[in-house]
């Protein structure tokens, strides 16, 4: 069965689509994306997430949609915990709370240029970066145990940051619930040495130039300008996630044997929000979320720390504020309009991004009247993009927008048709310096192995998920 | 002559299709071909042997907590394997195995990919002529 066009962005999944689908499906895409949706299989993945008991309106698609396990990733769903709706630790994904956050400096990009290469090597050595790197902040289990409950204000606490900080985070850098009892002793061992560690696979951290403002008010309102340097971090929850979802994903599928619940796929294993497991692995999963919140604040204080050093000046007077810090795969509960009553439901994004509208009661003063910042990464070559959330996407998708550019082309095909030093020999006549833990793992992240961010972009700002700020250009990356 | 295991390239993971003639030899191959995807095993010396045993509901999960037991071997306690000896196994509830590899040496032993975690997506244990065991990895 063919997709149901309704829009110009957005397509429909009938029920009938697939046997066993509770609600149907909406995809954001255009012509060329719902194709590739089709071909990669993301679409049937769609019509399986319709399957989970308790799920609310769609299963939902951002239009960087591909295909993952479970949840294709660029997925959003809503369940209702009073209606039996269930927690799918599949649903969030193994790199819990992986997400971005942008640190603003008040430099003009042209006038530091000299001094760039010297910066992403200062940076490229204060940062642990790669597979098996370990972090500078030894952290002992009862240490472990506030930093999971605290989150952000855990970090700051410890100097690692600014007061202002926490707040510039979704949840203020802490969501609630967490209880560390519910985490296993391999989550704790794991991430004992990984706090303040940037990773591989797709995490980075660029050096960036506001390169093009589309809406100036905002832009300004956010304290973007043109030529502006900027610093971009993309991290998550590192072994501690993946323990936890490795730990839980056991359990459910476990759950889902003994209630006969029905699904097309094993890794979609969940539990009603209103369980033993569920609880448990939302407390669990809060964890994860706060370890990564603090991830990503101790490595911007060590690019706070790089800039001081290189450019001999505080943080502070080179106007070094967060912008904002966002979770691409996270669980929550939100309150939405459902057939007119507000509810509270469990949403799902898996990679996917929050993007509230004006006036949320969510969202710090600051962005009160815009709405909130959208950090979207890119590619190495294109770049990244700030949007603003709206109130259009509450009504759409849960106030949900994309998450980046998604991937185009297998890690294994990436490798086969690019060499890493190649790449990086490319990227660098371009102006763009690459600091790499493995120049194998350089290449699976190539800019041909992604979809156009800016297409996906495009796609999200006309259907109106949220609108375009300004677009950020590479001048360095550090990858793992 | 079938290969002892073979990748599968999806879009945003990778996985492994291994086979042998017995359950305990697929799960070796697929053991081998996961430390194959982390590392080149020319490079990985088999000096030293870690006991290794798991628990499960059923075949299928026996082969996740098989191969999660190794990875967190490799992340946590800093090991890499290349060759596997599946001792003791009923094929469903538990699994008995040595597992030969050296400690990890960042200088030696460069890392491809990093595998967060093995998902139950696809999973695969069958027996047809020969016995298939299928997984797709989280990288």
């Amino acid at each position: 069965m063919e997709p149901e066009r309704i829009s110009k962005h957005l397509w429909r999944l009938p029920t009938d689509y697939k046997a066993g689908m509770r609600v149907p499906g909406l995809v954001f895409a255009n012509e060329h994306l719902i194709k590739k949706a089709e071909e990669d299989r993301a679409l049937d993945q769609v019509a399986n997430v319709a399957f989970l008991p308790g799920i609310v309106g769609a299963s939902i698609a951002m239009p960087d949609i591909h295909w993952g396990y479970g949840f294709p990733i660029g997925g959003v769903a809503a369940t209702d915990p009073e209606a039996g709706g269930v927690i799918s630790p599949g649903g969030v994904g193994f790199d819990i709370n992986c997400g971005v956050r942008l640190v603003k400096t008040n430099l003009r990009a042209a006038e530091v240029a000299n001094t760039i290469p010297q910066l992403l090597q200062e940076l490229g050595r204060n940062i642990p970066k790669g597979v098996g790197s370990k972090g500078r902040i030894k952290v002992r289990r009862n240490e472990m145990e506030e930093l999971m409950v605290q989150g952000v204000a855990w970090a700051i606490g410890h100097g690692y940051g600014w007061a202002e900080d926490a707040e510039l985070c979704e949840e203020g850098g802490r969501l609630e619930g967490a209880d560390p009892s519910r985490v296993s002793g391999r989550a704790f061992e794991r991430g004992a040495d990984q706090v303040g560690t940037l990773g591989s696979g797709n995490h980075f951290l660029e050096v960036q130039v506001v390169e093009e403002i589309y809406e100036r008010a905002t832009a300004e309102s956010f304290g973007l300008f043109d030529g502006q340097m900027v610093v971009m971090i993309h991290s998550g929850s590192r072994g501690v996630g993946h323990q936890i979802a490795t730990d839980y994903l056991k359990i459910m599928d476990r759950v889902v044997a003994r209630a006969k619940i029905s699904l097309p796929d094993r890794q979609l294993a969940a539990a009603p929000v209103d369980s033993p497991e569920g609880r448990d692995y939302l407390a669990a999963m809060a964890c994860a979320v706060n370890f990564a919140f603090v991830n990503r604040q101790a490595l911007m204080y060590w690019a706070r720390d790089s800039f001081e050093y290189v450019f001999k000046r505080s943080a502070k007077s080179m106007g070094m504020h967060l912008l904002y810090d966002v979770c691409h795969n996270i669980a929550k509960f939100e309150e939405h309009e459902v057939e007119g009553a507000r509810k509270r439901l469990c949403v799902h994004r898996k990679g996917a991004t929050r993007a509230f509208g004006p006036g949320h009661a969510a969202l710090p003063q600051a962005y009160r009247e815009t709405g909130q910042p959208v950090l979207i990464p890119g590619d190495m070559e294109t770049g990244s993009y700030v949007l603003v959330g709206t109130e259009e996407s509450m009504k759409l998708a849960w106030g949900s927008a994309c998450h980046g550019a998604g991937r185009l082309l297998s890690r294994g095909a990436a490798k086969r048709q690019i060499k890493g030093d190649v790449l990086r020999r490319e990227l660098e006549e371009r102006g763009i310096i690459v600091i790499a833990g493995h120049m194998g793992l350089l290449a699976e992240e190539a800019p041909a192995a992604y979809k156009d961010v800016g297409e996906v972009v495009e796609i999200t700002h006309e259907a109106g998920l949220a609108r375009k700020v300004a677009r950020l250009r590479p001048l360095g990356v550090v990858k793992g | 002559m079938q290969q002892p295991y073979e990748t599968i390239n999806h879009t945003a993971d990778v996985g492994l299709k291994a086979s042998g003639v017995t359950l305990a030899e697929a799960f070796e191959n697929a053991a081998t071909g996961m430390f194959s995807l982390i590392s080149d095993l020319e490079n990985v010396g088999s000096g030293a042997a870690l006991d290794v045993y798991v628990e499960a509901e059923d075949r299928e999960t026996l082969l996740v907590e098989w191969l999660n037991e190794l990875l967190y071997l490799f992340e946590v306690d800093h090991w890499i394997f290349k060759h596997f000896r599946i001792e003791d196994t009923d094929g469903e509830h538990y699994l008995r195995a040595k597992a030969f590899g050296e400690e990890l040496d960042l200088g030696r032993h460069q890392i491809k990919i990093q595998i967060k975690a093995v998902t139950y997506h696809m999973l695969k244990v069958e027996h047809d002529d020969r016995w298939i065991a299928q997984v797709i990895f989280d990288v």
